[in-house]
């Protein structure tokens, strides 16, 4: 605490204030806030645990464990399994986002984000948007994981990246679902336990891990309207022949529906929280 | 822009920081903050004194836009802090009572990120951050991550960042709590060079010496209530009575001397009893020390010293409140005490 003078302070008459954010504030302070949260991960690079070993043990398990019973050879089964599990584990990853959001807003920080002039949105925003590099990170292991075991999709790398860019899209829009979950919860373990609650039966009711004509006739009706299907077969389309079809242009839109409604009423709920 | 104002005053927008009136804020069937009015003219140092609980900082976040009022109104600068918070924003800084800056980051960083996101480019936000580091005496330390930051040097560096969009008005909660004396006087330091540099500064405390240090003005809170305001020298001077205290010379004067008070004020004094030469009594017009010198000189009584001394602030705080400044935190409180310490 030198004396060396502060520069004297303008008053608040002669300052040129504005009571809204424009569009342009708004993605700049998202994007510092999304710096903000990849410094945190340089920082902590142990919470990068989950989704190095999670695609790594679960591919290996899934494939070894249902490959014969549902495909006959774990090699025909890989095309199948390989999407399936990259959607599960992305969007189980996305759980941790709101888990984190929530340990993140208790801390006095959040108050001085609060109480800057800076879109409102951004402190989640920017939270969310620097988690799309541990989705991208199981994306890539979980492929790493197929090609080691033998799968070869035809669809080519092209292809394939552009599945996993659409499975990491979604998978940020639905950690909007989270990110809500975690604005509102109480604690951060409850946010687990009910974004695990909505995450189970969405990923295991969908053709992730097998085919759908195996199921009873009333679980077919669930599985074939689930988002979560319609991301699967996308995923499945593009890396195994190239394919973009209408399964595609669904998760999209699924995607884009996700965050028109929690993006808005996430921030309101942030906002109204102390 | 003048809508809210129902005082008698009608200042222009930049004569007055604070403008809140009626501020409620109630969290379930407890009133954190009953009705509280708060006049803070631009450029000087307001102190909100008051106990633990007694609602300082519910005040403080709702005149920070950072918890919305139940009731009544506040203006900053003149700008609604509900309408305009946006506006708001841009007037002032906030340093909350636990370090509000990001704790798995350095210093620098935080200090990059809190510019960037107030508008800087890359390399003005690292100018900016390094100046700030430079000035509250934490170059050394920042690039260490905060968790090793001492309880000072935290503090220090959220002022640090508060002072970014060098804000007009800085809201301060507890700025010192919790600090060792030395570096306490040293954010005191830092406090009144802000305010040269034409700074308005908001602060709560629970220390009635830091009030009395810094703030030109105090709002004494209990409650949810503000029980007093005023200059410090008006507050102690509203409890009325001076003290008068004096030493005699020779310790075998002391009983003459007493008696000698006792009979010119018409009271009993109160005598120390490790100290027979040193007596107290409380006046409440400055004019009667004269006569009780007068009298001294009469009797032949030779003194050594001699002091009119106004109240301090923890008797003031205590008049006011009817009750001591620490008695929710101090373990064996008299019945009485317990008995209002229930009813918070």
């Amino acid at each position: 605490m030198r004396t060396t003078s502060v520069t004297s302070i303008k008053p608040g008459a002669e300052r040129e204030l504005k009571n809204y954010t424009s569009f342009g504030q708004t993605i700049r302070n998202s994007l510092t806030m999304a710096y903000r949260g990849l410094l945190k991960i340089r920082r902590t690079p142990e919470q990068l645990f989950d989704v190095t070993l999670q695609p790594i043990i679960f591919t290996l398990m899934f494939t070894y464990i249902f490959g014969g019973a549902i495909s006959g050879d774990i090699g025909s089964y890989l095309p199948v399994i390989i999407p399936g599990i990259l959607v599960q584990t992305v969007i189980t990853t996305s759980i941790v986002t709101g888990v984190q959001l929530r340990e993140d807003m208790d801390k006095g920080v959040f108050d001085r984000f609060k109480s800057l002039p800076i879109a409102r949105i951004a402190p989640l925003a920017g939270a969310l948007l620097a988690d799309t590099v541990r989705y991208t990170i199981a994306t890539v292991l979980t492929f790493t994981m197929g090609y080691i075991m033998g799968y070869r999709p035809e669809g080519g790398l092209e292809h394939v990246a552009l599945a996993g860019i659409l499975v990491i899209v979604c998978a940020w829009a639905i950690s909007w679902i989270f990110a809500f979950f975690g604005v509102i919860a109480r604690t951060a373990s409850s946010v687990q336990g009910i974004s695990m609650l909505v995450l189970f039966p969405l990923t295991f009711l969908s053709n992730a891990f097998v085919p759908v004509d195996t199921m009873p006739n009333w679980l077919q009706w669930f599985v074939n309207i689930n988002p979560v299907s319609h991301l699967v077969t996308a995923v499945r389309d593009l890396a195994n022949t190239g394919h973009v079809g209408w399964d595609l242009g669904i998760s999209l839109i699924g995607a884009a529906v996700i965050v028109a409604i929690f993006a808005p009423i996430t921030v309101r709920a942030y906002m109204r929280r102390t | 822009m003048d809508y809210g104002f129902k005082k008698k005053l009608e200042p222009n927008n930049g004569d007055w920081a604070v403008q809140a009136s009626g501020l409620v804020k109630t969290f379930g069937s407890f009133r954190a903050v009953d009705h509280v009015d708060l006049n803070v003219r631009a450029g000087m140092i307001y102190g909100v004194l008051g106990p633990n609980g007694a609602g300082k900082t519910t005040t403080i976040r709702m005149l920070a836009t950072l918890l919305r009022p139940d009731a009544g109104s506040a203006t900053i600068f003149g700008h609604d802090v509900v309408k305009e918070s946006q506006i708001v924003r841009q007037l002032i800084g906030v340093t909350g009572q636990y370090a509000s800056v990001d704790e798995s980051l350095s210093a620098t960083e935080n200090l990059i990120i809190f510019s960037r996101l107030l508008g800087l480019g890359r390399a003005e936000a690292r100018k900016k951050a390094g100046e700030l580091l430079e000035e509250f005496g934490l170059t050394e330390a920042a690039k260490r991550p905060l968790k090793n930051f001492s309880g000072g040097m935290r503090r220090r560096l959220d002022l640090a960042a508060s002072l970014i969009a060098q804000p007009p008005l800085l809201f301060l909660d507890e700025p010192t709590t919790g600090l060792d004396p030395r570096t306490r006087a040293q954010m005191w330091d830092t406090i009144r060079r802000l305010v040269k540099t034409g700074s308005t500064v908001l602060l709560t405390t629970q220390y009635l010496e830091e009030a009395d240090q810094l703030a030109d003005r105090i709002a004494v809170i209990d409650r949810g209530k503000v029980a007093a305001e005023g200059t410090v020298d008006e507050l102690k001077a509203s409890v009325g009575s001076s003290s008068l205290q004096l030493r005699v010379q020779n310790p075998d004067d002391a009983v003459v001397a007493r008696n000698t008070i006792e009979k010119v004020l018409g009271i009993q004094l109160l005598v120390s009893q490790q100290e027979a030469e040193k007596m107290t009594a409380p006046i409440t017009n400055v004019d009667v020390v004269t006569d009780v010198l007068n009298a001294l000189r009469e009797k032949g009584v030779h003194l050594a010293e001699i002091s009119v001394q106004k109240p301090t602030l923890d008797e003031v705080f205590l008049t006011i409140t009817g009750h001591g400044v620490q008695e929710d935190e101090s373990s064996s409180p008299s019945e009485s005490q317990k008995a209002k310490v229930a009813s918070v």
